[in-house]
């Protein structure tokens, strides 16, 4: 098992995915910079957080040009596993990977805040060791966060189970005060058809220790190795 | 004399500085040369009116591995190999003028203070503060200031763990923002700020060159300005990409052996960071203006020189290193440019390709004069600390639940969480405490250590008693300290305040940091850094004088953290600390003020007992005995208690307090030296035995418990109805 951490000009989670993964996981793992084009080694790709290119024209619309993309579309084709976090989601939605957009929390305020999310599917390669409506402990930490797609494309998501996380209560019920950001349907995050990408907003790379306030996020990490 | 009145006011130069200029060049200066003379000698740059009063402050302890002034901020010491390195600064006057701007770069400037040394910047703070928000253009600097700090911070991935907001009519107008950036560094890895080494070379590295900011340095900050319309296009804009771009490529530079010293462009701009960094090195320096880049066509050498644009670097790249430099840079898509190179002829000699514009000794440039003034206590201040306690009537019993209701919706008390949840307070995977309790709390990696953090500055005390508000600040940080289980290192200031050609500012400037440094000297506390921001006005209103104490502490073991929240039912609450309240803590209080409408009194501080509490809090932190420790501050004992139900939704039931003196004095006067701490009942009398070896009370205040806030025989309240007071206090208001 072997991860890979793309870093694009801008992004700062990418230090924060490879502490965890590397020293609490004890998980191979290498950052790939943006130029680079071979993938080969790699089992899971990781589009971490951050603000690519300044997200000064709109967040991930710079960073999906990237030489490294075009081979990340590839893998993904490949069937192998790509998660994207926060401006790594709004980099898959810009590039196509994932349907929708990431626009504007909808009170125009940058949020981070600890949310829960409620696992909607166990069935990914992602929350296979989850609890079928389990609440998840996940801080989120964006200006640009609110999940938006046509009724079409919802309704798609909502009939293949693509819908993966939920903001919910911590008991898990979707509420419209536990949505933090106005996405529709309290969408935290989804995946392609295929099932092996997945982008969501929430870091779960900042909970995987108790001493930061939760371990919820290595439920997603353990799912992932257990997978492969 | 051959120049003009008007073009000195513009370098902020009196006849008399111009004097000793052509004094001490043996020659009238040229234009260029008065524009660095200008910067050089502002306040903003040269200190010249706080100089002689700043050097009163220690610097040394044994962690100190590099002084202030020797560098751009002091080093400490934290064991393992790393070091920490901080340093606070205020962003006031541009902010005064576009608040989302002159924030941002306020952030961006002291954040380049930090890596420009090799260390990765780990934390950001911020000391903010405004008039009262029933204004409408205050409401407007406050959200552009919040706003900027976020932009800016966030973009960088940089946690910013709180700080403190204050509220009061006298920042109407020029309200205070004061940045603070704490970064860690490998010992062997530390940068210099130095220009040495004959035919090494200058790079300027990031942003081209504009006329953003022209006389920030010598205008905006060391004079009072009337008119800020006119000064709208001295507020630079920031970039807070290329400033991550900087800091990847300088940290990637500091591990290299191709340097031979960094300096960020700040204040004054390329003026500054050339000539400091030639005095720090002994030597001179050379620059070609013409090899630098320029975002506009036309400008003269001078712009050039006093340009403030910011996400510049000053890299002295040694000899024959340059090709790699370079590369590097262009990695990271950084422009980067040779603009000169070291000299050992001790002048700063700046051409415009052959023409040699400005040429004068590096030490002359460096060392502007130095003013001291002797002034006396003013008659105002006398009365206000005459101030009469009994003319107050004391609160009736039946008006204390309105009463806290009002202190917790106070602006200056209330949940600061809707400012903070929009700053990234946990990038970085080190945040251990957030925002909003004593003091902030980080992790250090690959150790079992931790630091701790917090800001403190209460202009009111100040205002009533520079020399014992100076004295209390730095109490009052290191005891938030205490409360988190920390032992104080360091220490790094800024000291907002009036025009210092005044004599009443001067003496609150002169009194006030002889506060500071009897209380530094007492804990033993070094000052590494800081920052004077003088000619706080509005229409020649000086602003309260407000010195901001940013102090960092040792956790040496993580596990052993302490926060403000109750944990446990059933676990009793004590007082630890000063027992015997007295009447006149009311006095320059929250409550004397809010309820009453009066800013007057006398505060108090007993710095001997101040001292064991602190060392009985940390001992009993350490051994593991208390579950919640927080510092009695605005708002007194009963704010304090209700802040420590909030924390983790607990409720309190006090046991039945016997009140000897007045009402309001003992829930909401100000007395200094009390933490509130909750402890299993079985080891209740451990703690007895600490404080009776410490010499200091501990008073049984009650149990925790239930979802109420109950003092028996005064008040009942819900934990909702305290907490919303307490939540939507500030929130409302924007």
């Amino acid at each position: 098992m072997k991860f890979g951490i793309i870093v694009f000009p801008g992004t700062w989670s990418d230090r924060d995915c490879y502490y965890p993964l590397k020293d609490i996981l004890k998980q191979k793992v290498n950052y790939i910079w943006h130029k680079e084009t071979d993938l080969n080694a790699y089992d899971c790709i990781i589009l971490p957080g951050g603000f690519s290119y300044g997200d000064y024209l709109r967040p991930g619309a710079i960073a999906r040009f990237s030489p490294v993309m075009a081979s990340l579309e590839q893998f993904a084709s490949q069937g192998k596993l790509v998660i994207g976090i926060c401006n790594g989601f709004q980099i898959l939605c810009e590039s196509g990977l994932l349907p929708g957009v990431l626009l504007r929390n909808v009170h125009l305020e940058y949020r981070c805040q600890w949310t829960y999310l409620k696992v909607e599917n166990t069935s990914t390669a992602f929350t296979s060791k989850c609890q079928n409506g389990q609440a998840l402990k996940i801080p989120i930490s964006h200006y640009e966060g609110r999940y938006y797609a046509d009724d079409a494309t919802l309704a798609e998501l909502e009939a293949d189970k693509r819908i993966v996380f939920r903001y919910s209560t911590p008991e898990g019920r979707v509420t419209d005060s536990a949505n933090p950001n106005g996405s529709l349907r309290n969408i935290a995050g989804i995946t392609n058809k295929k099932g092996n990408v997945l982008g969501m907003m929430p870091h779960p790379e900042r909970s995987c220790e108790p001493l930061l306030g939760s371990i919820d996020g290595n439920i997603i990490w353990e799912s992932i190795i257990a997978g492969i | 004399m051959p120049v003009s009145k008007e073009t000195l006011d513009e370098v902020a130069l009196s006849e008399k500085e111009y004097q000793l200029i052509v004094e001490k060049l043996g020659r009238e200066p040229s234009e260029v040369e008065l524009g660095m003379f200008g910067s050089l000698w502002s306040e903003h740059c040269g200190y010249k009116h706080s100089k002689a009063l700043l050097r009163q402050f220690p610097s040394k302890s044994k962690r100190v591995l590099v002084k202030p002034g020797e560098e751009n901020a002091g080093v400490i010491d934290i064991g393992d190999g790393l070091v920490v390195i901080m340093k606070v600064e205020s962003h006031n006057h541009p902010s005064a003028i576009e608040p989302y701007q002159g924030a941002a770069t306020g952030v961006g400037g002291i954040v380049r203070d930090i890596f420009t040394m090799g260390a990765r910047p780990i934390a950001l703070m911020n000391s903010l503060r405004f008039g009262p928000l029933t204004d409408s253009h205050n409401r407007y600097l406050f959200g552009g200031v919040v706003g900027g700090i976020a932009g800016y911070g966030n973009c960088l991935g940089i946690p910013d763990i709180g700080g403190e907001i204050y509220f009061s009519d006298c920042y109407s107008g020029n309200p205070l923002v004061n940045a603070l950036c704490l970064g860690i560094a490998e010992a062997k890895h530390l940068v210099r700020a130095r220009a040495y080494g004959e035919g090494n070379f200058l790079m300027l590295v990031g942003a081209d060159t504009g006329r953003d900011g022209l006389h920030g340095a010598s205008g905006l900050a060391s004079r009072s300005f009337e008119d800020e319309r006119e000064l709208r296009s001295t507020v630079q804009v920031g970039n807070p990409f290329l400033e991550k771009l900087l800091i990847e490529a300088c940290l990637e530079l500091a591990k290299t052996d191709w340097i031979a010293g960094m300096q960020d462009l700040g204040a004054a701009g390329l003026t500054s960071s050339a000539v400091e960094s030639a005095n720090r090195g002994g030597g001179g320096i050379e620059i070609d203006v013409l090899k630098i880049p320029r975002r506009e066509k036309g400008m003269t050498p001078y712009e050039v020189m006093l340009s403030e644009s910011q996400e510049r670097m000053l890299v002295v790249v040694k000899k024959g290193y340059e090709g790699k430099v370079k590369a590097l840079f262009d990695r990271w898509e950084l422009r980067s440019d040779i603009i000169g190179f070291v000299t050992g002829d001790g002048l700063a000699r700046i051409k415009e390709g052959k023409k040699v514009v400005a040429e004068a000794p590096v030490n002359v440039l460096s060392s502007s004069p130095v003013y001291r003034k002797h002034v006396k206590k003013p008659e105002w201040i006398n009365q206000l600390q005459s101030f009469d306690v009994n003319s107050i009537p004391d609160l009736p019993r039946k008006k204390v639940k309105t009463t806290l209701l009002r202190l917790l919706a106070s602006p200056n008390i209330a949940s600061k969480r809707c400012v903070y949840r929009q700053y990234d307070h946990q990038v970085g995977n080190n945040t251990v405490v957030i925002p909003g309790s004593d003091a902030a709390v980080l992790r250090i990696k690959g150790t079992k250590k931790a630091i701790s953090l917090t800001t403190d500055g209460n202009g009111r005390y100040c205002y009533v008693n520079p020399y014992l508000g100076g004295v209390i600040a730095v109490s009052e940080a290191s005891r938030n300290l205490a409360c988190s289980g920390a032992q104080p290192l360091a220490i790094t200031d800024c000291l907002n305040f009036g025009n210092p050609e005044k004599d009443d500012v001067y003496y609150q400037l002169k009194e006030c940091i002889a506060g500071m440094t009897r209380a530094c000297r007492e804990f033993k506390i070094p000052v590494i850094s800081g920052n004077v921001s003088l000619y706080n006005e509005t229409r020649g209103e000086a602003v309260y004088p407000t010195p901001v104490v940013g102090m960092v502490g040792l956790i040496e073991d993580v596990a052993k953290h302490c926060t403000s929240g109750f944990k446990n039912e059933g676990d009793l609450v004590f007082l630890l600390g000063d027992g015997n309240v007295v009447d006149s803590s009311i006095g320059g209080s929250e409550y004397l003020e809010l309820i009453h409408g009066t800013i007057k009194g006398n505060p108090y501080i007993d710095l001997e007992m101040e001292k064991r509490l602190q060392r009985c809090c940390l001992e009993a932190i350490r051994r593991g005995l208390t579950n919640s420790a927080h510092d009695c501050s605005d708002g007194g004992l009963a704010v304090a208690l209700v802040e420590s139900c909030l924390a983790d939704g607990r409720g309190f039931v006090s046991s039945e307090w016997d009140i000897d003196g007045r009402l309001d004095a003992a829930l909401f006067g100000e007395a200094q030296s009390r933490i509130v701490v909750s402890i299993a009942p079985k080891s209740s009398w451990k703690l007895q035995k600490l404080a009776d070896r410490y010499q200091i009370c501990a008073t049984k205040l009650g149990v925790v418990g239930g979802k109420r806030f109950i003092l028996k025989g005064f008040m009942d309240l819900s934990l909702k109805e305290v907490g919303e007071a307490w939540r939507g206090g500030l929130e409302k208001l924007l």
